[in-house]
């Protein structure tokens, strides 16, 4: 399911890359068809993308349902119960806000809301994937070194989902190219602000025949690129701090810090191809995977962990007990 | 003395257009500047329409003559009418879809005119206006439906339409409560006919180059000429 739903995610990020979302203007509906009797030689062009789309969001739709009843029957852990039905619920409301950007022609606070809800259920499934790995299942309980970089994993996860919710937003106010230049624009790191520094700007756009772009594109830009910096600075820093960790989770670390130098130049690239779709979906799939990695690595150091195991009986023996 | 017979029939020919006692402008806009080439489109994706050219087909954002001369710019009065009402006429203007291309790229029409949407490409499009004023709509016109009519209740300049599909067809449409505006043509010139002697501001609007406007005023029935350069806005030189 983490799989699929990553790949969901890829295949939503060439939505928005090729601008196919209004490609088919019905919902649920695929040009008056049930979606699943769709004709696969009428698939082309943004109709592909748009229809690939929801064909792949069903599939993890249906997966969803499957594992959510597995659970409820066989499952005794708790918190696992009620994720997996907060799962449910937010795939049933990302498919109807998918079904709301079609209807309503992509107002941007629903696009960026079903972008940012995608990477919510992302983190899901990685917790209950994780929920029933061995390391989940293990009654152990962490050391004090583990204890310390949790705080620090968890502080770069909560950076790495507000990256995202900007990402998200970069997306849908088509600010992607407010700076045409990368990793410096017009020789320094950070554009100014200014009236003179917007028609600058705007000037170099036109060069490019682009359209041109307000402040407000330009921040939310610069914003982004700032914070995609901080993240690699901070993973590094983790990396150094705790080098002497367990060989396992500076495995992770590495490939974390890694991934987040291939985001960085995958975000250059975009900006200097203009955006070609294949790139910027790519970076939208890594943005995932470095938020998945984070709230993997964040499980693996979690402090306290006997909530993980805490069953419906020995919830209620607790609570019957204090009662007592 | 014209009899009252012959005043009503000038009355009705005048109504319907076939006579004017007003003045026209007419003019040329160019582009001064280089001229960018325009990429081939790439139709892989709908082999129907890749087989319907036999050359390569380019974009049509900036097509200008070796002199510069401008096609698909806008022009219309855009000030000097006053309040006079003007019928909408019952002819449709026609945009066609046709080798996944718009014809025209840029058109006009007026408010509650109908604009009878084609589907020579007998392919599935969707059509998808994008106004800032009017309602935006985004309906599909499956090969089956040759034909589809819509309307715009109110006047914009100029409202982009394009289909998702096929996503590098892109067209303006321009939306004015008169009929006095042109589009020009590969020689860049315009006419805008059956103008009242008076002054009026008129206006050159263009996807790329921005607009333009200029004054200009008729006196009796003798027209008038404008021309417009539209360039890139200069780079900003560095202190």
């Amino acid at each position: 399911m983490v799989l699929v739903t990553l790949f969901l995610i890829f295949a939503g990020g060439m939505v928005t890359s090729t601008g196919s979302g209004l490609a088919v203007p019905d919902w649920p509906t695929t040009y008056g068809y049930q979606m699943f009797s769709f004709p696969i030689s009428e698939m082309v062009g943004g109709i592909f993308y748009e229809h690939g789309h929801r064909l792949i969001a069903a599939i993890v739709g249906c997966l969803t349902v499957v594992f959510v009843v597995w659970v409820w029957f066989k499952e005794n852990r708790l918190w696992i119960r009620r994720l997996a039905c907060l799962t449910l619920l937010t795939v049933v409301l990302q498919g109807l806000l998918g079904g709301i950007t079609v209807l309503f022609f992509l107002p941007t606070g629903i696009s960026v809301f079903h972008a940012v809800l995608a990477q919510t259920f992302f983190c899901f499934t990685i917790i209950l994937a994780y929920a029933f790995s061995d390391d989940g299942r293990a009654q152990k309980q962490n050391t004090e070194k583990y204890k310390r970089i949790f705080t620090y994993t968890i502080i770069l996860t909560i950076l790495v989902y507000f990256q995202l919710v900007i990402g998200a937003i970069m997306r849908h106010t088509h600010s992607g190219l407010a700076l045409l230049d990368f990793p410096f624009f017009e020789g320094v790191i950070l554009s100014g602000f200014s009236g003179d520094a917007i028609v600058e700007i705007n000037s170099s756009r036109m060069e490019n025949w682009l359209d041109p772009v307000s402040l407000g594109q330009i921040l939310i830009h610069s914003i982004h690129r700032i914070i995609g910096f901080a993240i690699g600075i901070f993973g590094i820093a983790i990396m150094w701090k705790f080098k002497g960790i367990h060989k396992k989770t500076l495995r992770l670390l590495w490939v974390l810090v890694s991934l987040i130098g291939i985001q960085i130049v995958l975000g250059g690239i975009s900006v200097l191809t203009l955006k070609a779709p294949i790139i910027t979906s790519i970076h939208v799939l890594t943005g995932a995977g470095i938020l998945g990695l984070c709230v993997f690595i964040s499980l693996r150091t979690l402090p306290v962990r006997d909530w993980l195991f805490m069953t419906k009986k020995s919830s209620l023996e607790k609570a019957g007990l204090e009662k007592a | 003395m014209i009899s009252r017979k012959l005043q009503v029939q000038m009355i009705f020919l005048s109504a319907v257009g076939i006579i004017s006692a007003g003045g026209s402008i007419t003019g040329t806009v160019k582009y001064d500047g280089k001229i960018p080439r325009m990429k081939k489109l790439k139709m892989d994706a709908e082999p129907i329409c890749s087989a319907k050219h036999l050359t390569p087909v380019t974009a049509e954002w900036l097509l200008a003559g070796e002199n510069g001369e401008l096609k698909n710019a806008f022009v219309y009065i855009k000030e000097g009418l006053g309040n006079r009402e003007y019928p909408v006429p019952e002819e449709p203007v026609v945009l066609d879809q046709n080798g996944c291309i718009y014809s025209p790229h840029v058109l006009g029409l007026q408010v509650g005119q109908n604009l009878e949407i084609r589907n020579s490409d007998g392919i599935l499009h969707n059509i998808h206006a994008k106004p800032a004023v009017n309602k935006e709509f985004n309906r599909a016109q499956p090969k089956f439906k040759k034909k589809m009519i819509v309307t715009f209740d109110k006047p914009e300049i100029m409202l982009p339409v394009t289909c998702d599909v096929h996503p590098w067809m892109r067209g303006w449409i321009g939306v004015l409560n008169h009929p006095c505006f042109a589009v020009t043509d590969e020689s860049g010139t315009f006419s805008i006919d059956s103008l009242d002697a008076g002054s009026y501001i008129i206006e050159v609007w263009h996807e790329k180059l921005g607009t333009k406007t200029a004054e200009v005023t008729i006196t009796d029935d003798k027209g008038a000429i404008v021309d417009f350069v539209l360039k890139r806005p200069p780079k900003k030189p560095k202190n």
